[in-house]
């Protein structure tokens, strides 16, 4: 036992789970928490504005698979890192987001900088404590990291009133702690692993849909394993994209409103799916009555509240989907199931593959989006990290740059935050220094965080933002050429502001690339840079996404590029 | 459907906040809530009750245990509970024979008579919400001033 205050309390609490670096800005009630940093071996990275801190440390969280930790100040601080908080939530991803509050008497009082952020935030994270003792800080740390990165990960919110930093308490580190209304892993069921390989080898036209929850259990080995074992084509949802290697014979990419036509097809004739770790959202699945009638479903998850909820499923086994698929990939060596390759149905599937591969008519200038992201592809080595903002360039980016390296795509899918890319990518880049690390932007997206870059700066975190930049709204500008008969209203950003110009006021590297020799040599030049990189890439800005699955229809409805 | 919910909670600030807001942010409707301390005064007891269609209850109650504030979510079969409801209804008195007749609908019900007055007269009941509904169609005649119902309480029985 040792007597100490609850700020230092919470910076050994955070030590002790591994902590080495905080995204976070100061402000007058953290600044005790703050002056710990003096004493500590974590390192603050310093933001200029709190969402960017929540992005940042969602980004670290994701490719690390531990949480990410971010700091804001009371009030306005606080209320700034909810739509990170939210977006991490959105898509399972773990956080510690420590605010600062305005001391316990003054709560209620509607002080200076006060806001009820434990009310804000209640819906949007998985757990929120607010110590109103600094005895209680090193239980609430520590049961907050094992909330946020267990079962399905999200954020957890620590609040800490300014006087509850500032007084001693003899501090208790529990190794042991106890949560009762918390069970995060459930043993899958073996009968119910057993139904599922009988659904799956008695169907005609299996199809196995991978989602996010593929890539958060790192369940690559276990799914290739059973895809090939089975050869069973392999779609994902648009969070799941490379959890199955896309260059892969049996890979026909993400489904949904953006998904590739082959893999829209296909799923729509499936008659059996194997759901792994997927909510079956609406951007993904569309109007799944259309052919849900005849298509059985077996669902993994871990969360038990997912089975059911948007989809009626005929087996589910609950519990982490990598221990899951282990059980079935024993079950089936076992068996020494080994199907043929040239049943009709992969054959179909291949030729509808070949078929798309061919026939998808893409935007004809040399700098289509389509030309360009394959050059990012091309140049790229494989385990090079990619993140996204959101936007037309996100949906490109699911079309036309295949992930080969399982677990190197991040993107906000879920809540589609913009601005979320490139923050998540100086995390990423500060959990894994020793790959390169792209954020692929929109100029309407990255000009929601662009001030990034002056952490990205400062803090010597040198990732590269390539900007496909059609000066506009580019997707809501489609949805206006689509559905509201062209009528532009709200999209045009002009050419404003010269990106490779902010790039280097933030003494940032610009470059400009209007022809394919000149993105070839930005990329190059970027990976060799040993400072953040804006690769601006002009952009017709009159060209759609497609194929299109509009909202409120069904896969089978998609629209293709005429 | 009419559903009954049983939740027992940990017994600290917040928590009511956080289930009647998992109800409003999921879209469900709370029909009545009833919150009370159990014999361990660590944890709460809450009984809700809601209307839904049978996966809607199914996914309320998954939501519900999902909470890490909840220990043991329940749909109760209202065949096998025993569940009752207290009500105070306060009735308007016309004449000397108002009273009398409410005094018996009130005994027919199981009800207590308080705070008799010229023109008003007090029943406190306690009985299945059916049961309510059905004593206040009797008294309406008479004219309610007011009411006061507290939300079901509701306890599964042994063995069932």
């Amino acid at each position: 036992m040792e007597t100490m205050t609850g700020a230092r309390a919470l910076m050994v609490a955070m030590e002790k789970e591994g902590v080495k670096e905080v995204f976070g800005l100061p402000g007058g009630a953290n600044l005790p928490m703050y002056d710990e940093f003096a004493r500590c071996d974590i390192r603050h990275i310093l933001v200029r504005h709190e969402q960017s801190a929540a992005h940042m440390a969602d980004g670290f969280g994701r490719v690390s698979r531990k949480p990410g930790v971010c700091f804001a100040t009371s009030g306005p601080g606080a209320t700034n890192i909810l739509t990170g908080i939210a977006t991490a939530q959105a898509d399972s991803s773990p956080m510690i987001a420590v605010t600062g509050q305005v001391p316990v008497a003054m709560i209620g009082k509607d002080a200076f900088q006060e806001s009820d952020i434990i009310g804000m935030a209640n819906p949007v994270v998985k757990y929120a404590f607010q110590p109103r003792s600094p005895s209680e800080i090193p239980e609430v740390v520590r049961k907050g990291f094992y909330i946020a990165e267990t079962g399905r990960p999200g954020p957890v919110l620590i609040d800490v009133p300014k006087d509850v930093q500032q007084k001693e308490a003899s501090m208790i580190f529990p190794d042991e702690f106890k949560i009762r209304g918390y069970h995060p892993w459930t043993d899958p069921d073996i009968m119910h692993v057993e139904r599922a390989i009988e659904m799956l080898l008695s169907a005609e036209r299996p199809i196995i849909l991978a989602g996010g929850g593929t890539i958060i259990s790192s369940a690559f080995a276990e799914l290739q394993s059973i895809a090939e074992l089975l050869m069973i084509p392999v779609v994902t949802t648009f969070k799941g994209k490379g959890a199955f290697p896309e260059n892969h014979p049996l890979s026909l990419g993400p489904i949904g409103m953006h998904g590739h036509a082959e893999a829209n097809k296909m799923m729509t004739e499936a008659d059996c799916v194997l759901a792994i770790g997927t909510r079956f959202s609406d951007r993904s699945v569309g109007t799944f009555e259309a052919f849900e009638k005849r298509l059985k479903i077996i669902h993994m998850d871990v969360d038990p509240a997912e089975i059911g909820k948007n989809q009626t499923t005929s087996v589910a086994v609950v519990g982490d989907v990598r221990a899951s698929l282990r059980i079935m990939v024993k079950m089936l060596m076992q068996k020494a199931v080994k199907r043929n390759e040239e049943n009709t149905w992969i054959k179909h599937v291949k030729e509808t593959k070949a078929y798309w591969k061919e026939h998808l008519k893409l935007h004809p200038g040399e700098m289509g989006a389509a030309k360009i992201l394959r050059k990012l592809r091309e140049v790229l080595p494989h385990d090079s990290i990619i993140t996204t903002e959101v936007g037309q360039h996100q949906m490109w980016a699911s079309l036309f740059y295949d992930i080969i390296q399982p677990g190197t795509f991040f993107s906000s899918t879920g809540l589609g935050t913009m601005g979320w890319g490139f923050p998540a990518a100086i995390g990423a880049k500060v959990a894994r220094p020793d790959v390169p690390v792209v954020d692929i932007a929109g100029d309407g997206s990255f000009s929601m965080t662009e001030n990034s870059l002056a952490t990205a700066v400062l803090e010597d975190i040198p990732v590269i933002v390539f900007l496909l930049n059609n000066f506009t709204l580019g997707m809501v500008a489609q949805w206006q050429r689509t559905f509201y008969d062209r009528r532009m209203i709200g999209v045009d950003q002009g050419k404003c502001p010269d990106y490779v110009k902010l790039a280097e006021s933030y003494g940032a590297q610009g470059i400009r690339a209007q022809s394919m020799d000149e993105l070839d040599k930005a990329i190059k030049t970027a990976l060799k840079s040993d400072v953040a990189t804006v690769i601006d890439i002009p952009i017709d800005p009159e060209e759609d996404v497609l194929p299109f699955v509009a909202p409120g229809t069904s896969l089978a409805d998609m629209i293709l590029p005429s | 459907m009419w559903a009954i919910l049983t939740l027992l909670v940990e017994n600290k600030p917040g928590i009511l906040f956080k289930v009647t807001h998992l109800f409003r942010s999921r879209n469900f409707n709370i029909d009545s809530i009833s919150v009370g301390v159990t014999d361990n005064p660590e944890y709460s007891r809450m009984t809700i009750t809601t209307y839904g269609d049978e996966k809607q209850v199914e996914q309320i109650v998954k939501q519900l245990d999902k909470m890490i504030d909840t220990l043991e979510v329940k749909h109760l079969d209202e065949h096998k509970t025993v569940y009752r409801e207290l009500s105070i209804f306060k009735i308007k008195l016309g004449n000397a024979n108002d009273s009398m007749e409410v005094n018996k609908l009130a005994n027919a019900y199981g009800g207590k008579i308080h705070d008799v007055r010229k023109d008003s007269m007090m029943v406190e009941l306690t009985a299945t919400p059916d049961q309510i509904r059905a004593f206040e169609e009797l008294v309406k005649p008479f004219g309610i001033i007011d009411v006061a119902r507290t939300g079901v309480a509701a306890l599964q029985r042994s063995g069932a």
